[in-house]
Formats: structure tokens, C-alpha cells, sequence
């Protein structure tokens, strides 16, 4: 294949990521949401594996395989396990209202562009103008996380802002080191045990899992 | 002079084509339905009973009312003549803007919506409210995808986009595919398809196009159907112009001209093929749903402008 479909291909899947995120924000039900999350770490590890072609980098396949596992598969069945255990309530609950959340994550992505313009520069991969998307990616799993109510939605957050590093990894030097790796996709399992866990300490604690009601 | 000619065959064919375009829908989703449907050249022959019958109007239509129909059609036809069909350069081709072109569909919805409510029956009323929110939300969304294409062509103006896109060739862009997507929603809204709303229907209580035009009767009538069907095929048009503008004719030499609208004919049928198993596969959404389906599409149009920005521009 010629670089420059390869690149395309690239952008197509940074696009999609970035849509992503935005649909993430934008759901509604706990089941869709996890849809979308299992279809980030499936696109995530697409991206990988081609970054990967590209670059004749064959740790990269590896670390596309781990993710296809872990994020495409593994943690949102964990995740839906528990939803299903706890009898959580099937819709999201928002912090502020859909439409104005999307509104701030337009105004996220232009401040990432913005920011991320001097680094393009520098850079001189084909992968570089994924760096402005990878990094609008993290700021909205952040607002994710700030603007729901439920421990499990942000969790979500959480783990799409683990997405999103890995992406900006990707792209922005092809990948850390196989260790770093494999580190990392090990904390994010161990992670979500310990925050299973804790979802059920919350739960029998506080007889729910609406974080406004530790603060009482 | 030819041009000129050539220009006129192309807007006289969108509005002579579109009753049966619409026939062609009608009979596809009878069949998709196991129905046998009526002969796709029904649509003409209702519009020449219509103009035939006696004008009724109610008791207390003001002019309003009465110049309406001609209102929508005229800002109907105007439209159509500013989307080029099978040639791409017109000695008009300077009045070919987007920006004209959504404003002569906003004029047709806002009469359309005034006429509703100048009889006063609560349906007009109810359908012209619902319309007003809507279009208000699909306007911006429809614009902000054009606006897409606009930015890589640096202009505005219809001809000159099609120019571009056709000499940069088949590129797989994301912020194309993003307002291609966007401006499906769009179309579907603006001409009241399925998920939307029920073009086939005058008896529901979530209907919105013809809950206005339920008063009227006669050749009011007939004008007003027949903008609505030209408006279909209008939209298809500019989706092809935009987004699929490949056998179009840059001249007119009339080998390539018949090139170009047999492609169009074939870009037609396989848009009305999908929008056809569309409707038929797809149950209509909450009336409340829609403004959030509107909303989703101006996001999409919003990302594709920033992925231009951001993965294309950049990557120069």
C-alpha cells in the first residue's frame, strides 16, 4: 500500500476516534455506552496494528493485540457484568445537560488544536496530526468524568482518558516502549478490579452509586 | 447560446422529472411493502386532477393563504435552478451560492408555515410550530456541512465547488464522509421522510408537513405538492453535486451531456432504492427525538469541519 493511503487511513481512524469520544458523551444508556467504549478500543487497536505496518514496528502489533483484548473486550464485559450485578440504573445520569456538554467538547477541541499546533510542528511523522486529536480525546474523558454522576460512567471516563494516552503514544512516536506497555495494560487490569471492588463498597455503604451521596 | 439552452433543459427536467421521481419512491416501497402500488406516472396524474378541481377556500384565509402556494413553488423552482443537474458551468453559475440556495428553501418554509397558521385550525397551527423548530435547527446543520466542502474549495458557490472536488479526485477524507453524513440527517428532515415524519399520511397526530396544507385544495394544492416533490429530487441533486459529483459535464458536448444524465438517472434510482428500504425498515422516531437527531447532525457537520482543520489541512 502507498504511504499515502496508509495516511489517510490513519486520519479516517483519528477521525473515528474523536467521533467517538463524542459519543460517549452523548449517550444516553449505560448499555450504548459501553458499546461505543468497546468500539474505541477495537479502533484504537485497528489504528495501532497500521501505525504499526507503517512503521515496520512490530512491538506495535503486540500492544495492538493486548488492547483489542483488554479495552475491546475484556473490561467492557467486566463492565457490564457489573452493571448487570448491581441493578444499576440503565440510563446516565448527567451532570449538565447533553447538548451543552457537547457545546464545551467543540470548544475542548479547538483549545487541543490550538495548543497542540507548536508540537505538530516538530514533529515529522505521518502520524502527527493525529497528536491535536489524541489530545482532545484525553480533555474529553476528562469532561466525562467531571460532568456524571455515577461511579461507573466515570470510570468509563477514566479508562477512554487511558484510550486516548495510548492513542497520543501512538502517535506521537509510534508507540512507548513494549515494558511501558505492558505495564500500563496491566495497572488498567488491575484497575478495573480494584474499582469493581470498590464499587461494591460503595454501594453497601451508601446504598447507591451516585457520588453526590458520599458527600453527604 | 447553447449554454444557455442547456441550462434550461437542465432546471425544466428537475421539475418535469420530479412527480415521477416520486412515483418511482411510491412504487419501490409498495413493492418493498408486498403491496402493488399505484403506476409511477400516478403522481402526474393527480397533479393534473388537482389543477383541475375547484379552489375552496376557508371563510378566513387572508392573501397570505392564497399567494403561498405560489410563494413555495417559485422559491422552489428558483432553487432548482441554482443546482446544477448534468452541466456544471452556467452563464448563471455566479448566482449558484449556497447560501442563496438554502435561503429560497427557507422562504418556501416560512410561507409554508405562515399559511398553516393564517386559517387558524389547530392543526395548521401545531404543524407550523413543529416545522419552525425543526427547519431552525436544520438549517444551521445543513449549512455547516456544505460549509465543509466550502472551506477546501475556498468559495461558496456551487459550480466552483464541483470544479474543485472533481480535480481533487476520489480522496478518502473524514470531514467529508462526516457532512455527508450530516446532510443525509438533514435531508430527511427537511423533506419530511420516515424517521421524521410521514410523507404518506394526512390522518396522524405527530404529522408536521401536512398538518399545514391541510386546508388547502384545488391548484393550490397540486403547486404545493409538486414543490414538495421537486424539493426531493433538489436535495438529491445537490447530495450528488456535492459529495458524488463524478459524471457531470464540464462542457456541452451532447455525447457527454447524455453521459451525464444518465449517470444522474442512476444516482437517483440507487439514492431512492436506499431511501426507500430506509423507510421501510425504519419506525418513526418521538417528535421530541428529532430536535436531538438535528443536533447530531450539526455535531457531525461541527467535526468534519474541525477534522478538515485539523488531520487535512495540517497534513499539507
Amino acid at each position: 500500500m502507498s504511504s499515502e493511503l496508509l495516511q489517510q487511513i490513519i486520519t479516517m481512524g483519528a477521525a473515528l476516534m474523536l467521533l467517538i469520544s463524542f459519543a460517549l458523551l452523548s449517550q444516553k444508556r449505560m448499555l450504548s455506552l459501553l458499546h461505543w467504549f468497546a468500539l474505541q478500543g477495537i479502533v484504537l487497536a485497528a489504528v495501532t496494528a497500521l501505525v504499526g505496518y507503517t512503521s515496520d514496528n512490530t512491538e506495535l502489533y503486540i500492544s495492538a493485540t493486548i488492547t483489542l483484548m483488554l479495552k475491546g473486550v475484556l473490561l467492557p464485559w467486566v463492565l457490564w457484568k457489573i452493571i448487570r450485578q448491581m441493578h444499576v440504573h440503565r440510563e446516565v445520569e448527567p451532570l449538565v445537560n447533553i447538548p451543552m456538554t457537547m457545546l464545551i467538547a467543540a470548544a475542548l477541541v479547538v483549545f487541543s488544536y490550538q495548543v497542540t499546533l507548536p508540537i505538530e510542528h516538530l514533529s515529522h511523522l505521518i502520524t502527527r496530526n493525529t497528536i491535536a486529536v489524541a489530545m482532545a480525546n484525553v480533555l474529553l474523558g476528562m469532561l466525562m468524568m467531571i460532568t456524571r454522576k455515577k461511579a461507573i460512567t466515570q470510570v468509563i471516563g477514566f479508562l477512554a482518558i487511558e484510550n486516548s494516552l495510548f492513542f497520543a503514544g501512538v502517535g506521537a512516536t509510534y508507540g512507548m516502549p513494549l515494558v511501558a506497555e505492558l505495564g500500563v495494560a496491566f495497572d488498567v487490569l488491575i484497575a478495573s478490579v480494584v474499582f469493581g471492588l470498590f464499587f461494591y463498597h460503595i454501594r453497601d455503604t451508601f446504598e447507591s452509586l451516585d457520588l453526590n451521596k458520599m458527600e453527604k | 447560446m447553447m449554454i444557455f439552452l442547456v441550462n434550461l433543459a437542465q432546471i425544466l427536467l428537475m421539475i418535469l422529472a420530479a412527480p415521477m421521481a416520486v412515483g418511482i419512491v411510491k412504487k419501490m416501497k409498495a413493492r418493498l411493502q408486498n403491496r402493488q402500488g399505484a403506476g409511477i406516472s400516478q403522481p402526474y396524474r393527480d397533479l393534473s386532477k388537482l389543477f383541475g378541481k375547484e379552489l375552496l377556500l376557508a371563510e378566513n384565509a387572508s392573501w397570505i393563504f392564497r399567494a403561498a402556494p405560489y410563494i413555495v413553488f417559485t422559491s422552489t423552482v428558483l432553487a432548482a435552478s441554482v443546482v446544477p443537474v448534468i452541466v456544471v458551468d452556467s452563464p448563471f453559475s455566479w448566482t449558484a451560492d449556497v447560501i442563496a440556495l438554502a435561503g429560497f428553501l427557507a422562504i418556501g418554509t416560512f410561507f409554508t408555515a405562515l399559511a398553516g397558521m393564517d386559517v387558524g385550525t389547530a392543526f395548521g397551527g401545531m404543524g407550523a410550530s413543529r416545522e419552525m423548530t425543526f427547519a431552525a435547527l436544520a438549517e444551521p446543520a445543513l449549512l455547516m456541512s456544505i460549509f465543509v466542502l466550502s472551506v477546501s474549495a475556498q468559495s461558496t458557490n456551487l459550480s466552483v465547488m464541483i470544479h474543485h472536488i472533481l480535480e481533487a479526485g476520489l480522496l478518502l477524507k473524514p470531514s467529508i464522509a462526516f457532512a455527508l453524513i450530516a446532510m443525509l440527517m438533514v435531508s430527511i428532515v427537511e423533506n419530511g421522510r420516515i424517521p421524521v415524519d410521514n410523507p404518506g399520511t394526512h390522518l396522524e397526530v405527530t404529522m408536521i408537513h401536512e398538518a399545514m396544507l391541510l386546508e388547502y385544495s384545488g391548484r393550490h394544492l397540486a403547486l404545493i405538492e409538486w414543490a414538495t416533490q421537486i424539493k426531493l429530487v433538489l436535495f438529491a441533486t445537490l447530495i450528488f453535486d456535492l459529495f458524488f459529483p463524478w459524471g457531470i459535464s464540464g462542457t456541452v458536448a451532447v455525447s457527454a451531456l447524455l453521459i451525464a444524465l444518465g449517470l444522474w438517472v442512476f444516482k437517483l434510482i440507487v439514492f431512492f432504492v436506499l431511501l426507500v428500504i430506509m423507510e421501510t425498515g425504519l419506525a418513526k422516531m418521538r417528535l421530541f427525538e428529532v430536535p436531538q437527531f438535528l443536533s447530531t447532525a450539526f455535531f457531525l457537520a461541527l467535526l468534519g469541519m474541525f477534522m478538515h482543520y485539523i488531520l487535512e489541512v495540517g497534513a499539507q
